[in-house]
């Protein structure tokens, strides 16, 4: 033991001066101390070896973990042998120089069990922050963080001295302050400490100032409580964040969805009930373009997306149009039939998809910018969400600009507005009806481009979003554009935010009961067109 | 004076159906068990329940057609108020298993035990007697469809709106009756059934009596519905759905008048939809989809809107063809309802019965007005001399 003590002198000495060939020895004798001791004292050996701070001796740590560490009988010497057979390659572990051959009858393993494993890997990863290389270095101190011990101070601190990376280094604060908490440093600094974890946050902190708590000193405990109750309440915070970005993304894909509906609705007064299909058809036409890249020239991959964006539009326009003017046109101002007929149409195309393409799940891959997800703050945001909510509001804003600024959405607002004095103006209501149609469709078909990258492209797609399309339209109100923005996320956002307290099905149940109330409230939803069109 | 007030409706043709429903519930259970199965009069017991399953399907499209066909309600939720009824009577079916089912605990239902419930959940109480079960059959959708209408008539919800809010009430209620929590069986439903009032609900003998009581229900619904249509009531009807502000200015008050209609529609449907589970021996969640509530419409709509008896002939034909297609080509099927729809709305807009009786009445027309060319009075025939 005494040994020990003067040996560990010696070593902080050794740092000190910053004598590599000191420090060499030293470990080196540790290392062959290792082969006689018991596993409590191994286990402050690999403590002592860490506190070295030689990234050399990693290697030689790993093959103690891995079990290829050995001692040799005749010299009590302890090397790392690797290889297979009788004959092991001998590699000395203080200098990772190699060290010859020797037949395997002539060592011994030397054991270890999940507590020196637990040494080492904290030894491990208190050896890593000395690396030069800075992405090991941080993941280092991350490690420490993970799993904190109080012998690791004194190497964090080293390792702190020496690092000039500022990244790095506010790591590596933080994982000397959780360090610190299970040292035996004093009061002062531990109540610094627990700031410093307090502004980590994070299940991760909580875990350790609970796991500090009941050992810590009386003066400290409620230090301790207040710093957990402040990280909860940030929690809480960073949850709610959470909540309303699922609820902004699920909000944009029921933008995608309704608003092709609005549009339709808007103008012609008719729900359409086909166009769920056509979402389904838009992603069916991603899956087609995607297969000819596949094919023909994999290199696009990545633009695949980009490409079906037109496909998709002419595709699902053109059905629309055709179904407009094939059946649609004849049932005007019979709106309740046009649900029917619509209805019998949405059933056709699906099984029409379902004939062409098979009733099972269809692959559709995500482009390498798509997928991925990165952290903001406390809150995890994943691509192809992020990529969905930018999409949905580019959409949106084109089909503002083109109502507002073109002179057909100009003539679209006429007929929506009051179709007879419309068509008395000049105005060939039927085919602003059909390009209407038309529209919506695409849009529709755009909205399956983008669903086509979160959700199963089969051919029952459509029919999961065609009810929520219709309460969103319904809620935010017909003929109005902001309407359906509106009543799109705020449907997202409550629905995320019922869905902790209450489950997903009885939150959605919850939305449907309220839109069914609001709707007795408000019959004309959230932004109700005012005009003659109203009393008709 | 009810019977009086019942007859006074039915016109030639809804006594001609009546006539044939009633002659159905006596002579199809008569020959079932009657006639040996070498008779080639024989109806076998599964074309029997069968059928007994179409004249379920026709009593949900009559209600359905009383509220679009005579008020202008187009309700997409009516599969909801069918699916409740039939909930109440799996209910009681399902009390009536006791201690037969597989856990054979004597009061809960098997679903229960394998959910590890200590206690039947208290709207599952009275449901072991006939008369209380019945009697929620016709409250339960009575009651939401007046608490839905009272709701959303008052507040003039109208057209196209009412039928959406009608939708995300059924797609609401197959939510509910999915989860488990709710006490009804999940997603499995109700199902394995042993008896019906003490009879085998597999048993001939009980068959038979469902397929009559199912006509006969048939029939006394059909004429409620055209004693209602036809007497003055009826006429208010049918102004509110051709003109509803106007009747609202004449002083009536229309959302009563829609809200009345609404619940004896519901009723109906919820009558339809507990005659349904004995005979097919199940209800589960499915029954709320929204696709089977627009079918019902469809039913409607094939076979006349506005004529009550276009709904039972429409419903019996499309549910007899899907039966046809769906064995014989199953992927045609949905090409061949979708067409359906199409050129109903299209070419049929007033529906088989509709249409027929649209051509009689024109050729009486043109006949009438050649009589009168010829010099013949139609309004005062000859009296013969006595």
């Amino acid at each position: 033991m005494l040994k020990l003590l003067f040996k560990t002198w010696f070593l902080c000495l050794a740092l000190a001066f910053g004598g590599q060939a000191f420090a060499q020895t030293a470990s080196s004798d540790l290392f062959n101390q290792l082969g006689k001791a018991n596993f409590a004292d191994a286990e402050k050996i690999v403590v002592e070896l860490a506190k070295s701070g030689d990234t050399k001796i990693v290697p030689a740590l790993e093959a103690l973990g891995a079990g290829d560490l050995y001692l040799r009988k005749e010299d009590g010497k302890v090397f790392v042998a690797k290889g297979s057979g009788a004959t092991l390659t001998l590699t000395d572990p203080a200098s990772g120089e190699a060290a010859g051959e020797a037949p395997k009858g002539a060592l011994t393993k030397i054991k270890v069990n999940n507590t020196l494993r637990r040494a080492i890997n904290s030894a491990l990863g208190g050896l890593t922050l000395m690396s030069p290389d800075k992405a090991t270095r941080l993941s280092a101190a991350q490690a420490v963080i993970k799993s904190p011990s109080g012998e690791m101070l004194a190497l964090l601190e080293t390792a702190l001295a020496a690092e000039s990376d500022a990244g790095v280094r506010k790591v590596m604060e933080e994982a000397r302050a959780v360090s610190l908490m299970s040292s035996d440093r004093p009061l002062e600094d531990k109540k610094t400490a627990i700031q410093t974890i307090r502004e980590i946050g994070g299940r991760d902190a909580i875990g350790i100032l609970r796991a500090a708590l009941p050992a810590a000193d009386a003066s400290l405990k409620p230090d301790i409580e207040k710093a957990i109750t402040g990280i909860e309440d940030s929690l809480k915070l960073w949850d709610m964040g959470q909540n309303v970005v699922y609820g902004l993304s699920l909000g944009s894909v029921l933008l995608l969805a309704a608003i092709g509906l609005a549009i339709t609705f808007g103008v012609m007064g008719v729900i359409n009930m086909a166009h769920g299909e056509m979402v389904m058809i838009g992603a069916y036409s991603t899956f087609i373009v995607q297969d000819v890249i596949r094919t023909h020239a994999p290199g696009l991959f990545d633009w695949s997306l980009a490409i079906a964006l037109p496909v998709a539009f002419v595709i699902t326009g053109a059905v629309g149009f055709a179904i407009e003017r094939g059946v649609i046109r004849f049932l005007y101002g019979r709106p309740l039939e046009t649900l029917l007929a619509t209805w019998g149409i949405s059933l056709i195309l699906q099984q029409t998809v379902r004939s062409i393409f098979g009733p099972t799940n269809r692959e559709v891959g995500n482009p390498s910018w798509m997928s991925g997800s990165f952290q903001l703050g406390g809150l995890a945001i994943t691509s192809n969400r992020l990529w969905i909510i930018a999409f949905s509001m580019a959409v949106f804003l084109a089909l503002l600009v083109l109502l507002k600024r073109s002179s057909f959405g100009l003539m679209m607002r006429a007929v929506t507005q009051n179709r007879r004095m419309a068509s008395s103006m000049g105005i060939r209501t039927p085919w602003v009806d059909a390009f209407t149609f038309a529209l919506g469709s695409g849009i529709a078909g755009l909205a399956g481009v983008a669903l086509s990258q979160i959700d199963n492209v089969s051919p029952n797609l459509g029919q999961s979003y065609i009810i929520d399309s219709f309460m969103v339209v319904v809620f935010g109100g017909v003929g109005n554009l902001w309407g359906t923005l509106v009543g799109a996320l705020s449907l997202g956002i409550l629905n995320k935010f019922l869905e902790p307290y209450v489950g997903a099905v009885l939150g959605k149940i919850l939305v449907l009961v309220l839109i069914i109330l609001f709707i007795q409230k408000r019959p004309r939803g959230l932004f109700a067109l005012k005009g003659r069109a109203v009393e008709s | 004076m009810i019977t009086q007030f019942l007859l006074k409706g039915a016109d030639r043709r809804i006594t001609i159906m009546l006539a044939v429903l009633l002659a159905l519930a006596v002579l199809v259970p008569a020959s079932n068990l009657l006639l040996s199965p070498e008779n080639p009069l024989h109806v076998p017991t599964y074309a029997m329940s069968l059928f007994g399953k179409y004249l379920c399907y026709a009593l949900l499209a009559l209600a359905l057609d009383l509220v679009w066909g005579y008020c202008g309600i187009l309700s997409l939720g009516h599969g909801a108020f069918f699916a409740l009824g039939g909930y109440a009577m799996g209910m009681y079916l399902m009390r009536q298993i006791g201690p037969r089912g597989v856990y054979g605990d004597p009061i809960l239902p098997d679903f229960m035990v394998f959910l590890n419930w200590k206690e039947l959940p208290w709207f599952w109480h009275g449901f072991d007697m006939f008369w209380f079960a019945m009697l929620m059959v016709l409250l339960v959708p009575g009651l939401l469809a007046f608490v839905f209408g009272w709701f959303a008539f008052r507040s003039r919800v109208n057209g196209v709106y009412l039928s959406i809010i009608t939708q995300a009430m059924t797609y609401a209620l197959l939510l509910a009756f999915f989860r488990n929590d709710m006490g009804f069986g999940g997603n499995n439903g109700l199902t394995d059934f042993k008896d019906i009032l003490g009879f085998s609900v597999q048993a001939d003998g009980t068959r038979a009596a469902l397929f009559a009581a199912t006509a006969f229900f048939l029939a006394l619904c059909l004429l409620i519905a055209s004693a209602i249509v036809s007497s003055k009531f009826g006429k208010v009807l049918v102004g509110v759905r051709d003109a509803e502000s106007r009747v609202r200015f004449l002083g009536y008050r229309v959302e009563h008048v829609k809200l009345f209609t609404f619940v004896v529609s519901a009723m109906m449907a919820g009558i339809a939809g507990a005659l349904f589970v004995p005979q097919v021996g199940i209800i589960n969640p499915g029954e709320f989809a929204p696709g089977n509530s627009i079918e019902v419409v469809i039913w409607t709509a094939v076979g006349g809107r506005g004529t009550l008896i276009g709904p039972i002939i429409g419903a019996v034909a499309v549910a007899f063809g899907k039966s046809m297609f769906t064995s014989a080509f199953p992927e045609v099927w949905l090409f061949a309802l979708g067409g359906l729809f199409v050129a109903v709305t299209l070419f049929l807009p007033k529906g088989i019965v509709g249409t027929i009786s649209g051509y009689v009445s024109a050729r009486k027309a043109i006949k009438a007005s050649k009589d009168a060319e010829a010099g013949v009075d139609v309004d005062k025939p000859i009296q013969p001399a006595e």
